[in-house]
């Protein structure tokens, strides 16, 4: 299980704790309208899916309840980094 | 006639568990002194319904050697006698069920971890009738028709193969298999602990215990775990070595009494480290009561831990390898460490006259124990063309006979047990029977890297002795003594001691094992087993690799070597040489499989612990659930919420409750308990803006005071959720969910407000649990309302969509003229603690105005006579709202899922729409799931051009109807389609979705 830190609670919490909400950074197009479909689609489906660091939100459900930013190796679960929402991926 | 060797064996088949003057025979194999058990104490015990004498200390396996019994079980696929094998956990043959009545039968467990306890009963396992008379053994002559992968190819015959399902599948599912589940719930509780600590160390060997002393000497919260009842590992079977001066079984005694005296150390016998998983926490599986002849009901039977350690040390040993040749897998050949071990710790010798087969030094250390015993080592067959290191030499010097090069060709069963094996010499073809009862075999050993690979460490190849040894660790993670490649006493101690920065024990007395690679003969043929768990030969693996199966983990999957209980713990690395070998690829570059947790079988009960029965999920009642109860409401489950589904009276079934309570409504009044509807308060200066940006319908529009239908899509564009948006206040609305999604959608919208639009000043709280709901609908609903609200709830006052705070019967509460029944219809929402309180003065009212209450099941019908979808229910996650007959909200902007309505595909003509039908047989009520086709006598294949979703009998139109969804639905109302069922094809007219009242007159009264 994995142990993430959150940077609101500022503490170390158990994964039981969280939900997963997903790759982190992926921009709403701001006019979805003006969005051709093949740019929807993308916005819609298409993830990297990397091996390697991710970006990926989490919600911490059962504490604060907000959700955050994490950078997490897929490979060896190692997290490197944890944000809020709207800060720059370090 | 008992001492003599010839016929040891066969007295023994007479006599062992029969009864003897009245007297148990006493064990036939146990040696006059040494060991560790309690020679005093006799612990009576059965093996399938035979009657024994055992040891205090014993543990199963031990037990049944010292009676002589080698034959304890069959194998899996040919039904082959199989004997012990090993004395640990990695035993692949002895599985055995436990019965201890009531529920308490526990199959396929090791009889080398089972301790013995006063009328402990244990069975064997495969085989039909008995362990002696197995006729599922028969399908051993099929052996040459059931090849690796037999299962694959065979299951993926024609359709014609009609025997094969009806026939042999049956016979081949009954006779594979390993144990039985018992049928009766477990009576047992199961706890669950959290731990946190400075050092954890699995494996209390001399490596562990090592580890453990350093740590906790320096002061670290120290938990040494060990899967058996006894610490101590290599040391319990350790008779020659001095550690520090003293015999080595004296240290491991002061050193355990040394840990226990420390109070921030634990020492956990009985547990397994079963997992190691990310950022340092640890299964560990502790069993409680298991060993107890009579276990106190307070205790639970095991408990799992989870425990985050600092640093994990990882002292869990090393695996001897067995060796593959023809008949290896005889009851009566073991491993030689396994004998070594029986005889040292347990005080058994596990056979009269032995023959060692090895191809590693160790073996000589169990030929030199046993001899001493009293055993007759009548040769020691070393694979390897030269044997001449100290324990070889050492084996000579004590009279033992040592054949190097040679070669163990067969082996030959008398009855149920070996009787001799044929030898030979590596080159010269000279073979020779040599009569035994025991033969001993070693191809190395396999350091434990179970858990430092489930922890993602890196694993390194040794060639020079053909191991795995642990690499780049994870993080936190450390490996020492034999499961880090240490071959002897001496460097377990140091590894484990420089671990925690101890001083390193000084070892005397070891004559020391050279070390060398394993052997395995790349052409052995024939009954020359791999996987003894699986019946796995060497053949099997090569055919594999022949049909193109190279990657190992393919391998494994075609064979099903490796898999089973024991996880191929002893056969794996002679699989895996095999494999290289045929494809002709150096080891290394084959890999390993994957190890995963767990290392060894962990039960239902520990992983379940107490979240099963009550404690399973949270069981949700409403605040009018007793209310229910009283008026005899039957319940069903929704979620995790208990919902009244119909409310019977004296000779009612379902149906005739729910036409009463829906005519009834639709005449007069009915009372529903809509509590479980989500409740979400969206609060702000900027609410109305976030639920516009959230849902299809114009939000921005309503008025204070006013309610709106809203429908929640998905940002694919897909129908997510549905409710009511009751705006209080220019900044305050009150929005409802479905019972299902309340959750997700509060969810839902926190992601968007927090992640999406920050910069929007809205605040969300959930009020599900605030207010209850009572929903009155029906004609004379507001006849049976008004005399007790203090305010006019007329039509003008509070027509249709409107929204007021209301006392209602003195109680505060939030009224909403709303209708999910297509009745003039109000939803009072009250202070949950005020429910029952509003419920007993709405009830009488409703008696005397003629109505009544109703359930789930009258509300579905209310609402499908109306054409209300439920969401869920209409909708599958690929519904649009278009295809639902729903528009976009006037003067809408940009929304969550509005893009996505624009894809071609969301505007196909042929998009499955939300319609009526109406069956030929008005008295017939379809099925919800049936499919609807255009002919009568659809040909296989045809295409479904929608499928029935909701179908009911409706009293208002005295007939059955159903929705559907149907491809191009709304262009084919009038059709005539048809839902082909097993009983025949159902003729229907395709109908619009709305049954009654399509002008809404009833709604607006």
């Amino acid at each position: 299980m994995l142990l993430i830190p959150c940077p609101f609670c500022a503490m170390d919490r158990p994964e039981a704790e969280f939900r997963h909400a997903g790759e982190a950074h992926l921009t709403r197009p701001p006019d979805p309208a003006a969005a051709d479909d093949a740019a929807w689609a993308d916005f819609l489906y298409h993830r990297a899916n990397p091996r390697g660091v991710i970006a990926e939100r989490w919600r911490h459900v059962h504490g604060c309840g907000r959700f955050i930013n994490v950078l997490r190796d897929t490979v060896s679960d190692r997290i490197l980094a944890s944000y809020r929402p709207g800060e720059k991926r370090p | 006639m008992i001492g003599s060797p010839r016929h040891e064996g066969m007295m023994q088949r007479l006599l062992v568990g029969r009864m003897f003057q009245g007297r148990l025979l006493p064990e036939s194999m146990r040696t006059a002194d040494g060991g560790r058990v309690e020679r005093r104490t006799d612990i009576r015990f059965s093996f399938d319904g035979a009657d024994y004498l055992g040891c205090g200390g014993d543990t199963l396996a031990s037990a049944l050697l010292a009676n002589g019994v080698h034959l304890v079980g069959r194998s899996m696929k040919y039904h082959r006698p199989r004997g012990i094998v090993a004395a640990g956990a990695e035993e692949p043959n002895a599985l055995v069920a436990v019965v201890r009545g009531g529920g308490r039968t526990t199959p396929n467990l090791r009889a080398t971890q089972v301790e013995l306890f006063e009328g402990l009963e244990a069975h064997s396992q495969n085989r039909w009738p008995s362990l002696n008379t197995d006729l599922g053994a028969l399908v051993a002559l099929a052996a040459p028709l059931l090849p690796a992968g037999f299962y694959y190819k065979t299951m993926m015959g024609p359709r014609g193969l009609g025997l094969w399902h009806r026939v042999f599948e049956p016979l081949v599912r009954r006779a594979a298999g390993l144990g039985r589940a018992p049928r009766v719930a477990d009576p047992d509780r199961y706890a669950r602990y959290y731990a946190h600590c400075d050092v954890l160390v699995a494996g209390a060997g001399p490596a562990g215990i090592a580890a453990a002393l350093a740590a906790g000497r320096g002061g670290a919260r120290t938990i040494l775990c060990d899967e058996q009842a006894e610490p101590g590992g290599a040391l319990l079977s350790e008779i020659a070595a001095l550690i520090d001066g003293i015999p080595a079984r004296e240290w491991l005694a002061q050193s355990l009494a040394e840990l226990a005296a420390m109070p921030h150390v634990r020492v956990m016998p009985r547990t397994t480290a079963f997992g190691c998983y990310p950022h340092n926490m640890v299964g560990l599986a502790e069993r409680v009561t298991d060993h107890l002849a009579a276990p106190s009901p307070d205790q639970p039977r095991e408990r799992l831990w989870r425990v985050r350690a600092r640093r994990i040390v990882l002292a869990t040993g090393a695996i001897e390898r067995p060796l593959v040749f023809p008949g290896n897998d005889r009851p009566g050949v073991m491993l030689a460490g396994a004998a070594r071990e029986y005889l040292l710790r347990w005080g058994v010798k596990v056979g009269s006259r032995v023959v060692i087969a090895t191809a590693c030094d160790t073996a000589y250390r169990a030929a030199l124990d046993l001899a001493t015993a009293g055993v007759a080592v009548k040769l020691v067959v070393d694979l390897r063309a030269a044997a001449d290191g100290p324990l070889p030499q050492a084996a000579r010097a004590a009279g033992i006979a040592v054949l190097a090069g040679g070669r163990v060709l067969g082996t030959h069963l008398r009855g149920k047990r070996l009787d001799s094996v044929l030898l030979g010499r590596g080159d010269d073809g000279r073979r020779r029977w040599f009569d035994c009862d025991a033969l001993l075999m070693c191809n190395g050993w396999t350091p434990a890297v179970h858990l430092h690979a489930q922890a993602r460490g890196a694993l390194r190849w040794e060639g020079e002795r053909g191991v795995f040894l642990p690499g780049e660790p994870a993080p936190g993670v450390e490996s020492i003594g034999a499961c880090n490649g240490a071959t002897d006493l001496a460097m377990a101690l140091a590894q484990g001691a420089a671990s925690g920065g101890g001083a390193v024990p000084v070892v005397e007395g070891e004559v020391p094992a050279l070390p060398g690679p394993a052997h395995v003969d790349a052409a052995v043929a024939g009954d020359a087993f791999v996987d003894f768990q699986n019946d796995v030969r060497a053949d099997d693996v090569r055919q594999a690799v022949a049909e193109g199966f190279h990657a190992i983990e393919h391998v494994k999957r075609y064979t099903a070597g490796g898999l089973g209980t024991d996880q191929g713990k002893t056969g794996n690395m002679n699989l895996l040489a095999l494999a290289a070998a045929a494809r002709g690829t150096p080891i290394p570059e084959l890999g390993t499989t994957t190890f995963r947790p767990p290392y060894t079988p962990v039960s239902f009960g520990t992983l379940a612990g107490p979240a099963r029965g009550e404690m399973f999920d949270p069981v949700r009642t409403t605040p009018l659930h007793a209310q229910a109860v009283a008026e005899g409401a039957v319940f069903e489950d929704v979620g995790q919420w208990k919902r009244a589904r119909y409310f019977p009276q004296a000779g009612e079934d379902m149906h005739a409750a729910v036409r009463r309570e829906v005519a009834t409504t639709r005449a007069a009044a009915g009372l529903f308990d809509a509590s479980t509807l989500g409740k979400i308060e969206v609060v702000g200066p900027d609410a109305a803006i976030f639920l516009d940006r959230l849902y299809l319908n114009a939000i921005a529009t309503l008025k204070p005071g006013r309610c709106r239908y809203g429908v929640m899509l998905s940002e694919a564009g897909f129908v997510m959720d549905d409710g009511v948006m009751a705006r209080l206040a220019p900044d305050r609305f009150h929005v409802t969910t479905t019972t299902s999604g309340a959750a997700h959608v509060l969810a839902h919208m926190e992601d968007y407000r927090q992640t999406e639009w920050p910069e929007l000043r809205v605040w969300l709280t959930s009020t599900t649990e605030h207010w209850a709901v009572l929903a009155v609908q029906g004609p004379r609903a507001r006849d049976v309302l008004a005399p007790l609200v203090a305010g006019d709830i007329s039509a003008a006052a509070l027509p249709h969509m409107a929204v007021r705070d209301l006392k209602v019967a003195g109680i505060p509460a939030r009224m909403m003229r709303v209708s999910f029944s297509g009745e003039q219809g109000f939803e009072v929402n009250a202070p949950a603690r005020h429910a029952p309180a509003l419920w007993d003065a709405l009830r009488p009212r409703i008696a005397a105005a003629g109505g009544t209450v109703y359930g789930t099941e009258a509300m579905h019908v209310l609402r499908a006579e109306k054409g209300y979808i439920i969401v869920g229910q209409e909708t599958d996650g690929t519904v649009t709202p278009g295809d639902l007959g729903m528009a976009i909200g006037r003067g809408k902007g940009d929304f969550i899922g509005r893009r996505s309505l624009a894809r071609p595909d969301m505007l196909a003509a042929d998009r499955r729409q939300l319609v009526g039908l109406l069956s030929d047989d008005p008295a017939l009520v379809l099925e919800e799931g049936a499919q609807i086709v255009a002919q009568s006598a659809p040909p296989p294949g045809t295409k479904a051009l929608g499928h029935v979703t909701s179908s009911y009998f409706s009293p208002a139109l005295g007939r059955s109807i159903a929705l559907a969804l149907l491809a191009g639905g709304r262009e084919r109302t009038g059709e005539r389609l048809f839902v082909p069922l097993a009983r025949g094809s159902i003729g229907v007219a395709v109908a619009a979705p709305v049954f009654l009242d399509p002008q809404g007159g009833r709604l607006h009264v």
